[in-house]
């Protein structure tokens, strides 16, 4: 990375290897419902458990995700959110925390029509740590990946259940930060996670590398999120916590009272169970995790 | 690729078509378009694969299709000589028949048991489950809530063959989410499921894919008019929502320079309006649904509503190889109107007493505007390629008719 002392993502994963436990990350879409209170559920996070941060780039388009996450894009676009406005939105939230990794999530069209060169220089302005772009796949690494390595941002892959050993290491291949192993073959937040599947494919990835593995797209209760949390290294809750948003807003959007809290209140249960996780059931999925805890 | 002295090369291993084309699909999928290609590359080139494709698009589509000289049009045009490519004719009323019979027998020898596709008009629809019950296989198509308004009776029709329609609900609610919607499923399906993209669009393999199966179009049409007259058309003219019926038909006359090629987009209410379907002409270079190509877009790179009287036009995006084509200059891209698209329907089915599809209709409507400048001796090919049974509600609608 460009500059090792300022990589907040390697530093928070070394401080919970430290703690013997795993990482609670969340998503939700920047500037949903609206910037404000998005900005206040934003900052609220890291209080309420939140270990890592991931910010989805609204987009009118989004194919690999389910009608919870659709609705957020939607509402934020609705309520004037852009790309620029979500970098907007990470440096507000830099300005009182500088401890918290933050991740964009997202589609590659805004980016390539923000222009490459000026969006890696004004997320790192911004604060912010890494990017995971659903639809660029190693295939397409000249685009965005290695730019924003030589600069110094982490770019975050996904690797599936269909990402077999042959093709593995060219998943891994210029990924950096952590890896991020989605649970299900499916979209976002629709079908539940089989946790011991899980732990077969995250002690399968562990093989092959030494980044730190989070799991994600079908945990929806803190139960499955404990379960995850017992084999990989950050438990991502996304659809969870935007259905709170969803609740919290009004048919136009607007948010109504007491959203803000129901959201944190939502993560506040989420963190718990990764927190607890390995307290009351250590699992064979610690190896690494405990053998690192001395280093 | 411009150091090549053919058009007709494209893509290159990555899929790319200069800038355009690609790969830009998530993780899960990779693994499958890649299959994909590994497939129809060794499929293409198999004699029996040929035999067998040969021999379903001659004895169950109906192919050839005839070169038709539309005497009477020309006559009241006062110019060009105007053949139409009777595409329309072909089993199922359009030619996205022929690209599903490719797609069909390539998921047969993959073990696919599922297919699914998305649809805007139907026509590629009806295709889909005409083939799916040919075949015997699960079928599933999504389909925008606007567009199963509008063409109600191919959403019948895919119903009677056997296929299950989802309403598609999200965004604009016509093609592009019908796709969004496709590309979900098949992230959630990925093991016995085949996607069938009905354009010549997506991620690679698709746009060479489909595009090799739709060519046949061209090649037909350079026999038969060599036959006719002893010579190369001079125009060539189609209709481009994402571009099949297009590229299919221009493919195989790309490295003729004496011939000129003209595509039509849909300017819908006008591009002033800004309710239009017209990418090329009004959009701008970026990446959705697995390729760059031009989409209709806002400086955000938010993906903007396509209008088009014609759903099968009513696509943001354009197949890459129509984009690579645009900037090399090789194709022109014009548009015509709702309006203008509606008269040609009436002029057509008056003189030649033949209905044509309110997609072709847009051809046809750029051909009345440059027909009568053109000499009599000008040979002029359109690719009428689809038929208007679908439309007539809409027309009646649009003609404030009560049926």
């Amino acid at each position: 990375m460009g500059n090792a002392a300022a990589d907040r993502i390697a530093e928070r994963f070394a401080g919970l290897r430290a703690e013997g436990r795993a990482g609670f990350v969340t998503f939700v879409t920047a500037g949903d419902p609206d910037f404000e209170t998005s900005l206040a559920i934003v900052k609220g996070l890291p209080a309420a458990g939140a270990d890592l941060i991931e910010l989805g780039m609204p987009f009118s388009d989004p194919m690999a995700d389910g009608p919870a996450i659709q609705a957020s894009s939607q509402r934020a676009l609705k309520a004037g959110g852009s790309l620029k406005r979500t970098l907007e939105l990470v440096g507000a939230f830099r300005d009182g925390d500088d401890g918290t990794p933050v991740v964009l999530m997202g589609y590659y069209n805004p980016i390539y029509i923000y222009g490459v060169e000026r969006f890696i220089d004004d997320a790192l302005a911004a604060g912010v740590d890494g990017l995971i772009v659903v639809d660029l796949p190693p295939e397409e690494d000249e685009e965005l990946c290695l730019p924003a390595l030589e600069a110094g941002l982490h770019f975050i892959r996904l690797a599936t259940p269909t990402t077999d050993e042959k093709r593995l290491p060219k998943v891994l291949t210029n990924t950096s930060g952590f890896i991020y192993f989605v649970s299900i073959t499916g979209i976002t937040g629709t079908k539940s996670v089989d946790s011991e599947a899980v732990a077969g494919a995250v002690s399968r990835l562990r093989e092959s590398t030494e980044l730190p593995i989070a799991v994600g797209f079908g945990i929806k209760t803190p139960e499955q999120a404990a379960a995850i949390a017992r084999v990989a290294d950050a438990a991502v809750v996304g659809s969870a916590l935007v259905n709170r948003i969803a609740e919290g807003a009004d048919a136009s959007g607007e948010a109504k009272a007491g959203l803000v809290a129901s959201v944190l209140e939502c993560a506040r249960e989420l963190a718990e169970g990764v927190r607890n996780a390995r307290l009351d059931a250590p699992a064979a999925g610690d190896r690494r995790l405990s053998s690192a805890k001395g280093s | 690729m411009e150091a090549l002295n053919t058009y007709r090369e494209g893509p290159d291993e990555k899929g790319h078509f200069g800038i355009y084309g690609g790969r830009y699909v998530a993780e899960t999928l990779m693994p499958l378009i890649l299959d994909l290609e590994r497939a129809y590359g060794e499929a293409k080139i198999d004699p029996a694969f040929i035999q067998e494709l040969d021999y379903y698009l001659e004895h169950y589509a109906g192919r050839p299709s005839p070169l038709y000289h539309a005497k009477r049009l020309s006559e009241r045009l006062e110019g060009a000589k105007i053949y139409f490519k009777r595409d329309e004719l072909n089993h199922t009323g359009a030619h996205k028949i022929n690209n599903c019979l490719g797609q069909i027998l390539l998921a047969r020898r993959m073990n696919k048991s599922r297919i699914i596709a998305e649809t805007g008009a139907g026509q590629h629809g009806v295709a889909v489950a005409t083939v799916c019950a040919l075949f015997d296989l699960d079928c599933v198509v999504y389909m925008g809530e606007t567009d199963i308004e509008r063409q109600a009776p191919n959403v019948f029709r895919m119903k009677l063959l056997g296929a299950e329609v989802v309403p598609v609900s999200s965004g604009s609610k016509t093609l592009k989410d019908a796709m969004n919607e496709a590309l979900r499923d098949w992230v959630a399906n990925v093991g016995n499921t085949f996607y069938l993209i009905g354009t010549a669009a997506g991620p690679h393999p698709y746009p060479a894919m489909v595009r090799d199966f739709q060519s046949v179009i061209g090649h037909e049409v350079r026999e038969q008019i060599l036959k006719a007259e002893g010579r190369l058309a001079d125009t060539l003219v189609a209709c481009i929502g994402g571009g099949s019926n297009a590229i299919g038909l221009f493919h195989p006359f790309l490295d003729d320079a004496g011939v000129a090629m003209i595509a039509v987009e849909a300017a819908g209410k006008g591009i002033e309006t800004g309710a239009h379907a017209a990418s090329i002409t009004a959009g701008a270079p970026g990446v959705l649904h697995g390729n760059r190509t031009y989409l209709l877009q806002d400086d955000d790179g938010q993906i903007t509503e396509a209008h088009s009287i014609s759903a099968g036009l009513d696509y943001p995006g354009i197949g890459p190889e129509h984009a690579w084509l645009r900037d090399t200059g090789r194709v022109t891209y014009v548009s015509a109107t709702d309006d203008e698209a509606l008269e040609a329907f009436s002029l057509c089915t008056r003189l030649e007493g033949i209905i044509p599809a309110l997609e072709p209709a847009h051809a046809l409507a750029h051909v009345m505007k440059i027909a009568g400048d053109l000499p009599n001796d000008h040979l002029l090919v359109m690719n009428l390629c689809g038929r208007g049974d679908k439309d007539v509600p809409t027309v009646a609608k649009a003609l404030g008719v009560e049926l």
